[in-house]
């Protein structure tokens, strides 16, 4: 059974097909990348995958599950992750605070209204866990705001992972990132493959070809292919939306 | 309850329902453009309303006084953008509301402290005084139907300038990304004092064409506000259209549900206790419906922005 | 330990007011502290929660109406009545909640607005327990029948406690893994969802438990004033409580506390001075907004700072 299956998904804003009868499928482990050219429709797609967005038709299944008019939180707890472009950490809170809360979701009881949360043991030791996981032990006691954007982003990844996710949306986890971490954060990814499915949108060719199983290109709300990291490289479908971009 | 009656307060929920438009709009247009959530709206209203009596006392012409009291109206709105407003554009809202707050203090007790705490009244003008036979046995106030006649008007007036003028366009494009016309080269600080004083004077002419009707009195913007924000939820905010339509429906619901309820309560309850219940329950209907509306559409009915 | 200094000097200050002459302050000290514990639960879902709520003096007066309704139907123990309050403005604000929470920004602000007119306009059409002129309690509330705050210094004390357990409450519960997700949910909700935190929910609760501790307030006082009026639900009134959360640094819990005696002494000295007191009580609230934001003690520390350079 596929992590993550997504069947005909459509969404339009006014006349933009943003989403044009979309498919596609993560076998359990795969990392599944999805490139495409600006405008194609990415974000919209993954939006809709994280339940930030209700698509106008189509259905989305985690695990078998229709989750397709589920909210975020709902997703979150059937196993879907996800990074966002933007990082999206807490910036006020310590790399430590941050880990322990994406930690504290998958507690058994997430809302405990006793005991004093800085020194919650269990949750202390997940988030160290975490970070060491991406490579920012030590780094714990930095405001998030006082992080280099790479460590950010790791420690977006760190958190994502915390609730020991089936499927992981990682949406331009290179983006801004410089070559020495872009390296740190390919090779983190590498130490997950097998454990953890991964739906990884990313313009960085280096990152996609190193990590991917399987590509699909999108392109105007459309997959235009899907295959080997290889194929799709050689796929003259591919090489016209992408080079025809480029003139 | 017959036939006349219930014409009678259909008209007057119609009367209600426009009188609220004119002070909706220009809230939710300075929402809609600045991202302004300006409380002491209100207090515009009610100005008007006072300015009116106080020109009315000097001239004893009530064209004139409605004159006077337009252009002072505008100008005490922008005295108001120059002076507070314009520093608050990019604030959080919870700083806007604060300062607006403290405007409205302000504006209602100088209002108590200038013309006392007693209502005052305006008397209608000559021509548009008395009452008209609509159908038999019903004599509506000629200047009831005068209000039904302005509100149109403006709403009228108001779509035709969004739409088809310069500024509207400038309006429409403002309430999407202010910014942008910015960087195109549209005065921005221009259009918001325009915005501003526009939503100034519709209020302010709400409060003079309400004041021969109801009483004249400092915390006559409160209640007022209240139903122009429901009316803004319940539209949309930041869209004229939806405030034209939730304007009529508050006013319809609210008038018609004030005389039918204890009617309908004394179906269910004794008349003492349908006394007490149906007005209870007629205050609440609007925002019983502003609720309903929430949770089917937490954006409105009509919402003008995405997001 | 700063508390502890506090609760202290509060707890002293009867005898030393008594001692100067000033016994009459107490009674402010006491409407200050009952203030305080509305503004604090307020604190807890605007300045942590960052939800502008501007209906919270509903609050207070379903609680202040539900010690009067239950006093004229004979009911006056506190042990049933301080209860009621609560659970009738926790209630109230659970169910307006549902259909608030759904909103964010300049919405949730216009429907909380609106729903506290509703609990007014409702309250003033209740002829039966004064409506519009409100109703006069001729005691206060009894514990097993003993006039347990009849009297300036026992009602000062009993407000105290209340305030006290309030704020080492509210403490708490910022500090346990429900005040992070409130936290979290102030600066970043769509991310807290995508963790797999059901935000509306945390959210709905926080401000539930605010409601109830605002029905606290009012029962403390309809106990006070020993009178109960629609007034007490007045927009006014949830304006002048943000005000007090503001002043005092709305990221501040004490904070709030602080705000509320700075705002209640004022008013009570300018109403001294003059008959139109609210055009000054304007006059500093604009000022508070444009110039003191980050509350008194920030503006004097930046001040400070600025003076030191």
């Amino acid at each position: 059974m596929s992590v993550l299956a997504v069947e005909g998904l459509r969404k339009r804003f006014g006349a933009l097909a943003a989403t044009d009868g979309v498919s596609l499928t993560v076998a359990p482990g795969e990392v599944h990348a999805l490139i495409g050219p600006n405008g194609a429709g990415k974000t919209t797609l993954i939006a809709q995958i994280a339940g930030a967005l209700t698509p106008d038709a189509g259905a989305i299944r985690l695990m078998g599950r229709d989750v397709t008019r589920a909210p975020a939180h709902a997703r979150a707890r059937a196993g879907l992750a996800r990074t966002f472009q933007i990082s999206a950490t807490f910036l006020d809170m310590t790399a430590r605070e941050n880990a322990a809360l994406a930690a504290q979701a998958f507690a058994r009881r997430p809302l405990n209204p006793f005991g004093a949360v800085a020194r919650d043991r269990a949750l202390n030791a997940a988030a160290e866990a975490a970070l060491a996981q991406v490579g920012l032990a030590g780094r714990g006691d930095m405001r998030a705001r006082a992080l280099s954007h790479g460590e950010r982003r790791a420690l977006e990844l760190a958190m994502a992972l915390a609730g020991r996710p089936r499927l992981l949306l990682l949406d331009e986890p290179m983006a801004g990132v410089g070559r020495s971490e872009t390296h740190r954060l390919t090779e983190t990814l590498q130490a997950l493959r097998g454990t953890v499915a991964m739906l990884l949108v990313e313009h960085d060719m280096g990152a996609v070809f190193a990590l991917a199983d399987r590509v699909s290109v999108l392109v105007a709300g459309r997959v235009i292919a899907t295959g080997a990291p290889e194929a799709i490289r050689a796929d003259p479908a591919v090489r016209a939306a992408y080079l025809g971009e480029d003139g | 309850m017959s036939l006349t009656l219930l014409a009678v307060q259909a008209l007057n929920g119609l009367q209600l329902g426009l009188l609220l438009f004119l002070i909706a709009a220009g809230l939710t247009l300075v929402f809609g453009v600045m991202d302004f959530i300006n409380l002491a709206h209100g207090a515009q209203y009610m100005t008007g309303a006072y300015l009116a009596v106080f020109f009315y006392g000097h001239t004893g012409h009530f064209g004139a006084a409605l004159a006077l009291a337009l252009l002072a109206a505008l100008a005490l709105g922008l005295v108001l953008e120059a002076l507070v407003w314009r520093r608050l554009y990019d604030r959080p809202h919870l700083d806007q509301v604060l300062a607006t707050f403290g405007v409205i203090l302000i504006l209602t007790e100088g209002a108590r402290a200038l013309f006392g705490p007693s209502p005052l009244s305006l008397p209608r003008p000559e021509i548009l005084s008395g009452a008209v036979p609509l159908m038999a046995g019903l004599n509506y106030p000629v200047w009831r139907l005068a209000i039904i006649a302005a509100g149109l008007a403006a709403a009228l007036g108001l779509w035709l300038m969004v739409a088809r003028t310069r500024l509207g366009m400038q309006v429409r494009a403002g309430a999407d990304d202010a910014a942008m016309i910015g960087a195109l080269g549209v005065d921005v600080a221009r259009l918001f004092r325009a915005v501003f004083g526009l939503g100034a004077m519709l209020a302010g002419f709400a409060g003079v064409m309400a004041a021969p009707v109801l009483a004249v009195e400092p915390d006559m913007g409160d209640g007022v506000l209240i139903l122009a924000f429901v009316v803004i939820v319940i539209g949309g905010v930041g869209s004229i259209r939806g405030a034209f339509i939730a304007a009529l429906m508050v006013g319809l619901v609210d008038t018609l549900g004030r005389s039918l309820s204890t009617d309908v309560a004394r179906l269910f309850l004794s008349p003492a206790a349908a006394n007490d219940a149906g007005p209870a329950v007629a205050s609440m209907l609007v925002y019983v419906l502003m609720a309903a509306v929430l949770f089917a559409r937490p954006q409105g009915l009509f919402p003008a922005r995405a997001g | 330990m700063r508390a502890a200094a506090v609760l202290l000097a509060l707890a002293a200050a009867p005898p030393v007011l008594e001692g100067l002459d000033a016994g009459f302050w107490v009674v402010t000290l006491s409407r200050a502290l009952i203030f305080a514990i509305a503004a604090m639960a307020l604190q807890f879902v605007l300045g942590r929660g960052g939800l502008v709520c501007f209906g919270f003096a509903a609050f207070m007066g379903i609680g202040a109406y539900a010690v009067g309704v239950a006093y004229a139907n004979g009911v006056e123990d506190a042990l049933v009545a301080f209860p009621l309050a609560m659970l009738a403005a926790g209630g109230f604000a659970a169910l307006t909640g549902l259909a608030a929470l759904r909103t964010r920004g300049v919405h949730f602000i216009m429907i909380t607005l609106a729903f506290g007119q509703m609990a007014y306009f409702a309250v003033t059409a209740l002829s039966a327990y004064g409506g519009d002129d409100g109703m006069t309690l001729w005691t206060r509330s009894t514990l097993g029948g003993f006039g347990w705050i009849e009297g300036r210094w026992p009602l000062y004390y009993a407000c105290l406690g209340a305030a006290a357990a309030t704020w080492a409450l509210l403490r708490a519960l910022g500090a346990s893994r429900f005040g992070r997700v409130i936290d979290g949910a102030r600066q970043n909700p769509g991310r807290m969802a995508a963790l797999g935190f059901d935000v509306r929910r945390a959210q709905l609760a926080a401000y539930a438990l605010s409601g109830a501790l605002g029905g606290l307030a009012g029962a403390l006082l309809a106990n006070h004033a020993e009178y109960v009026s629609p007034a007490y639900m007045s927009w006014h009134r949830s304006g002048e409580l943000i005000v007090m959360v503001v002043l005092g640094g709305a990221a501040s819990l004490g904070g709030a506390g602080f705000g509320a005696l700075v705002v209640v002494a004022l008013e009570e000295v300018l109403a001294g001075w003059t008959q139109h007191w609210r055009i000054a009580m304007g006059l500093i609230v604009l000022a508070v907004a444009l110039f003191a934001r980050d509350g008194l003690a920030g503006t004097l520390t930046g001040a400070l700072a600025r003076l030191r350079r």
